[in-house]
């Protein structure tokens, strides 16, 4: 495509760099500086998408981020491969480079021919509230027709089917005043906050280049020289200001908390020549002293029958295109307007070479300065008129319009014919940010718009985005907002508006389609249907009809719709209520929020010394709190059941080998230290001897189980402690809470070695075997060295703390020893072991071995309301202290209530069959629905070594129903179960506790 | 994100931070004297004001301190952090800045 509609001169773009842009599979040219807007233009083509709901055909409205139809696919590398392709690019906004592969959306078989418009025929089945209305039956409806079905025919662009391949890179940043907005009223409180050199500001602006407005504008002047002159002369004085960081194409998206404002940076996309590797994106988190909201405002539509095909636009848009990138709109323009600042793009236009009217709702006594302007310049005006339709398909072909009588009547209808249309129903300052920061807004009446009120946070608003619309006052105003003054004489603006909701017409207004909002098709009819059917406050309209939930937030259609329902219910429009803004201001790509932590960086893993091992042993892994820890180590043809099955027998007959390294570990050291200890745990601790273990049982203030373990006394005034793999965290949270708040005068410390030490478990009756040659201080026999005592010394030459406890009821040690030794020790005991029949285990092993032996896990049988005595484990509460946590709320009435549930085992009838974690208890599986659950499975597994399946529950006095029947929903129905003790497995010869 | 002035290390990101609830709730000398119901009270009830309240909160991924803060719960401002043990600031005397857009 050549570029017929492109100016012989001017404009913001470098004539001396062509490009060209795949659109549709077609050449589509232009120059560095344009948009694939400005060249679509330039080419002649208006129609740029279908549309959500109707498929109708949609044009360009706007030349910013506000555009709601001109909606692309763009493939940024395509000569990179899939994985750059994301949709719902606004025209607009998307700059063109060499290399850009861009595709229209919404419509099949292609943008011309539609099938899917069938569906604007259609739209009395797609009126408001048809989401709501249709989807309601019948169900399996859903899943076969509405979903894949309407999906498909209403939607916006087609979600990438990739990985996205782009990378992403964050930033943090801080600064004494942070200015959103890059016009005049920004650039001009940036150059005030920033003169005197002690604060340091940050200048972000969406656009390509900073100037705002300015950039559309070639007849304003500021201090006597050309407007863009003045923009040039404050962009040079920032950048040559060390405490001045300009951001260009940054978005300021979302306003949080403490000034916390996030935006993000496009980096690359801009640029053919971005090497390989350089981010696409950056996300900017900023905390700034100051915030100058300098975000300008957004021009209304008019909502007229068809206002919404292509070659209808914005007014300010159509002087942008015409002044900013060079390109005729069209040869036959007509300005609709009911705003001053239309006159403007009228002026520009007839200036440009195309033949222009004005068609105005306002009557010419209700006009300013600007009507004489047009008329100076021989342009016609029709005053006091009104646009009844457009016609025109997939380009508007002209206007019907009419002169509206004293009484409100429609006059004698005049078709104006033409190709574009300028429209312009006033304007509505973008007060997004403002309201993201929790500011509260204010209705003006004068301004006919919501304008910053009471700030919330340290926040300024400056310009047009509070309803300053005068050229003078905006640089006045923004200099003001960064802390300094300026006067400057600029070129008075044509401001003022006359509100107008809907434009006057006499058609059906029950058939007629008019525009309200553009992205989600939402006409005026859909409104006036809502607040038919009850709908008022202006948040229930906007869910019901969707007005404004399209990804452009309602820019240009907010007022419109509030305005509307204002109008119907005759009440003043704040009486409706505005609709509450939030973040992102502009959508914002999953790839820039999450930045690197993706993939392997998306959660850290953490690993153990002897991972390395494991993994190269074949064990399947599964994740545990953040750790990742071998599960099993199959065998060649072994599934999960057939590796446990003899992983755990070889532990009860020979020897097993398990990677207990993840063990939370915090050593407990000071002279009050047995003082803490006592406190903090149930058991009592003055009289454990060095070098003695007990098990420790923890609980929170409420007197429910908090996470247990095996606490050795390596010294007078030093306690190991070991938690649950998923509990460290919590347990050292929960100490250094009550020895900072509660206790400040015990002299004790807390230190964190989870990740000092390695833990090799050597479990079973050979235990001793393997280890004993590799020992030469620590005398290892039972006399010597009994069950729950904990030796400081050396295995294979490296210091050791070894215990000998046991977590399967066999004759066990724990190695702990420093990390880096961890992998070498393990390997050199697992080569020792092959004399013994040693076994690697694996987590699932170790469940099975502690729940053979009725061991609990807090966390699998615990939730948080279990009690030692629930447990069992009241034997581990000491009587005689006098406090420790959680004692005094062991005595409360529903703490010592009978009735409470009780672990227990469960034996299935049959018994290969193993019941489900989390399987629901009865009594009676034929009384009614719903049934009264007495208790649920914790833990259940099939158990090589007792033949049988078994599992543990908490049921209801289960301690007392021993022996009893019960029922067990599994996914087939019921199934019996016999109450059983919890400890379903005899140990043999010298056992833990011998 | 709040941004949250640690006593003892300055302003530091919420996400570093903790929050244990209520503050200035001490626990009973001597719990076994405690009547159920009192007892209940302290375990549960808490005041849930709307406006400025004393929270506990602790620095677990800096310093690894906990201290006190009042925080604003309809504006989220914190008006003043102070180290565990001090007595509850006067509210008036640190108010916490919120300037006007006017
Ligand atoms: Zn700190």
């Amino acid at each position: 495509m050549s570029q017929p509609f492109r100016r012989p001169s001017g404009g913001r773009i470098d004539r001396s760099r062509p490009l060209a842009v795949t659109f549709n599979g077609k050449r589509l040219e232009g120059f560095a500086g344009d948009t694939v807007a400005s060249m679509l233009i330039a080419s002649g083509q208006h129609l740029a998408g279908r549309s959500f709901k109707y498929h109708r055909p949609r044009g360009i409205l706007s030349h910013g981020s506000d555009e709601p139809s001109a909606l692309l696919s763009v493939d940024w590398r395509a000569d990179r491969g899939p994985g750059y392709r994301d949709p719902n690019n606004r025209a607009s906004v998307v700059e063109a480079r060499d290399g850009l592969v861009v595709n229209t959306q919404n419509h099949w078989p292609s943008l011309e021919t539609d099938i899917g418009a069938v569906n604007d025929l259609l739209s009395p089945v797609f009126v408001a509230g048809f989401y709501y209305k249709t989807f309601m039956w019948p169900r399996k409806f859903w899943d076969r027709v509405y979903e894949p079905v309407i999906r498909k025919a209403a939607g916006l662009g087609e979600a990438p089917d990739v990985k996205d391949a782009d990378r992403y890179s964050n930033r943090h940043a801080h600064c004494d005043v942070l200015v959103v907005g890059a016009g005049p009223a920004g650039l001009a409180a940036a150059l005030a906050a920033s003169a005197d050199g002690t604060k340091r500001v940050i200048l972000a602006d969406e656009g390509s280049e900073p100037g705002g407005a300015l950039l559309n504008d070639t007849t304003a002047t500021i201090d006597g020289r050309p407007a863009k002159e003045w923009v040039a002369g404050a962009v040079a004085t920032l950048d040559a200001r060390e405490n001045v960081v300009i951001l260009p194409r940054t978005t300021a998206f979302g306003y949080y908390n403490h000034n916390h404002v996030c935006m993000v940076e496009r980096i690359s996309d801009h640029r053919a020549d971005a090497p390989e590797g350089l981010a696409r994106e950056r996300l900017w988190q900023v905390r700034a002293g100051e915030v100058v909201l300098a975000t300008g405002s957004h021009e209304r539509p008019l909502v007229f029958e068809n206002n919404d095909r292509p070659g209808i636009m914005l007014a300010e848009s159509v002087r942008a295109y015409l002044n900013r990138w060079a390109v005729l709109p069209g040869n036959e323009l007509v300005v609709v307007t009911s705003s001053a600042s239309a006159y403007r793009t009228a002026l520009d236009a007839k200036a440009a070479g195309m033949r222009v009217s004005i068609v105005d709702i306002r009557l010419e006594a209700d006009c300013g300065p600007e009507f004489a302007a047009a008329k100076d310049a021989g342009i016609t005006v029709r005053s006091g008129h009104t646009v009844i339709r457009a016609l025109g398909k997939k380009r508007v072909t002209g206007l019907v319009v009419s002169p509206i009588g004293r009484d409100g009547t429609i006059g004698e209808k005049t078709t104006l014919a033409c190709d574009c249309v300028a429209m312009s129903g006033g304007w509505t300052p973008s007060v997004h940010l403002f309201s993201q920061s929790r500011g509260k807004l204010r209705f003006d009446v004068e301004l006919d718009a919501f304008v910053p009120g009471t700030s919330a946070q340290a926040e300024r608003s400056a310009g047009a985005c509070r309803g300053v619309y005068d050229l003078t006052e905006v640089i006045a105003d923004g200099a003001k907002a960064g802390g300094g003054e300026l006067a400057p004489e600029a070129t008075a603006s044509f401001t003022g508006f006359q509100p107008v909701r809907v434009l006057p017409t006499d058609a059906d207004a029950s058939k007629v389609k008019a525009f309200v909002d553009f992205q989600n098709d939402v006409t005026a009819k859909d409104i006036r249907l809502a607040v038919r059917e009850g709908f008022e406050s202006i948040e229930h309209v906007k869910r019901y009809t969707t007005t404004g939930m399209a990804t452009d937030q309602g820019k240009t259609s907010n007022m419109n719709a509030l305005g509307l329902v204002a109008g119907i219910l005759d009440r003043p429009l704040p009486a409706v209520g505005t609709t509450t803004f939030r973040p992102p201001y502009t959508p914002v790509s999953f790839g820039a929020l999450i930045g690197p932590a993706r993939d392997e960086l998306f959660d850290p893993v953490r690993k153990t010394p002897i991972d390395p091992w494991a993994e190269a042993n074949g064990a399947v892994f599964e994740p545990v709190a953040l750790w990742r820890r071998a599960k099993y180590f199959p065998r060649v043809g072994e599934d999960m059941h057939a590796a446990v099955a003899r992983e755990t027998r070889a532990v009860r007959t020979h020897v097993g080998i398990f990677d207990a390294s993840t063990l939370g570990k915090i050593e407990v050291i000071g002279p009050d230290a047995a003082e803490f200890m006592n406190r903090i745990y149930t058991n009592a601790w003055t009289k454990l001897k060095t070098g003695g273990c007990r098990y420790g049982l923890m609980l929170r203030e409420d007197g429910f189980v908090y996470d247990d373990g095996v606490v050795a006394r390596l010294a007078e005034d030093r306690f190991h402690v070991t938690t649950t793999t998923g509990g460290a965290p919590r347990v050292m949270r929960h100490m250094e809470d009550y020895l900072q708040t509660e206790w400040p005068d015990l002299d004790v410390f807390l230190t964190s070695i989870t990740e000092q030490w390695a833990v090799i478990a050597l479990q079973g009756p050979n235990a001793r075997k393997v280890l004993d040659p590799f020992v030469t201080d620590i005398d290892l026999t039972e006399a010597a060295f009994p069950h729950m005592t904990v030796k400081t010394g050396y295995v294979c030459g490296v210091p050791c703390r070894l215990f000998r406890v046991s977590f399967t009821g066999e004759l066990g040690f724990e190695v702990n020893v420093p990390a880096d030794y961890g992998e070498a020790v393990w390997k050199t005991l697992y080569e020792e072991g092959q004399k013994h029949g040693i076994t690697p285990y694996g987590t699932e092993a170790m469940h099975v071995l502690r729940a053979e032996v009725g061991y609990v896990v807090v966390g699998q049988e615990t939730d948080g309301t279990v009690t030692p005595d629930d447990l069992g484990l009241s034997g581990l509460v000491s009587k005689v202290k006098p406090d420790f946590v959680g004692k005094r709320s062991l005595t409360r009435p529903d703490m010592i209530a009978a009735g409470r549930r009780q672990l227990v085992g469960l034996l299935t009838k049959t018994p290969d069959e193993v019941l489900d974690e989390g399987a629901q208890v009865v009594d009676d599986p034929a009384q009614p629905i719903p049934m009264k659950m007495i208790g649920h499975v914790t833990s259940s597994y099939a158990s090589s070594n007792c033949g049988r399946s078994i599992a543990m529950a908490m049921i209801d006095a289960g301690r007392e129903r021993i022996g009893e029947t019960v029922f067990v929903t599994t996914p087939a129905g019921f199934t019996e179960a016999v109450i059983s003790n919890a400890v379903f497995y005899d140990v043999k010869g010298e056992t833990a506790d011998a | 994100m709040l941004l949250i002035d640690c006593p003892y290390c300055g302003k530091r990101p919420e996400v570093e931070f903790h929050c244990g609830g209520e503050a200035h709730i001490a626990r009973p000398e001597t719990p076994t004297a405690v009547g159920d119901a009192d007892w209940g009270s302290f375990l549960y009830y808490r005041t849930n004001p709307k406006g400025v309240q004393a929270e506990r909160w602790l620095h677990g991924h800096g310093c690894g301190r906990w201290f006190n803060a009042l925080r604003d719960t309809v504006s989220d401002a914190f008006v003043a952090t102070y180290e565990m043990g001090k007595p509850r600031p006067d509210r008036d005397a640190a108010t916490a800045s919120t300037p006007s857009n006017a």
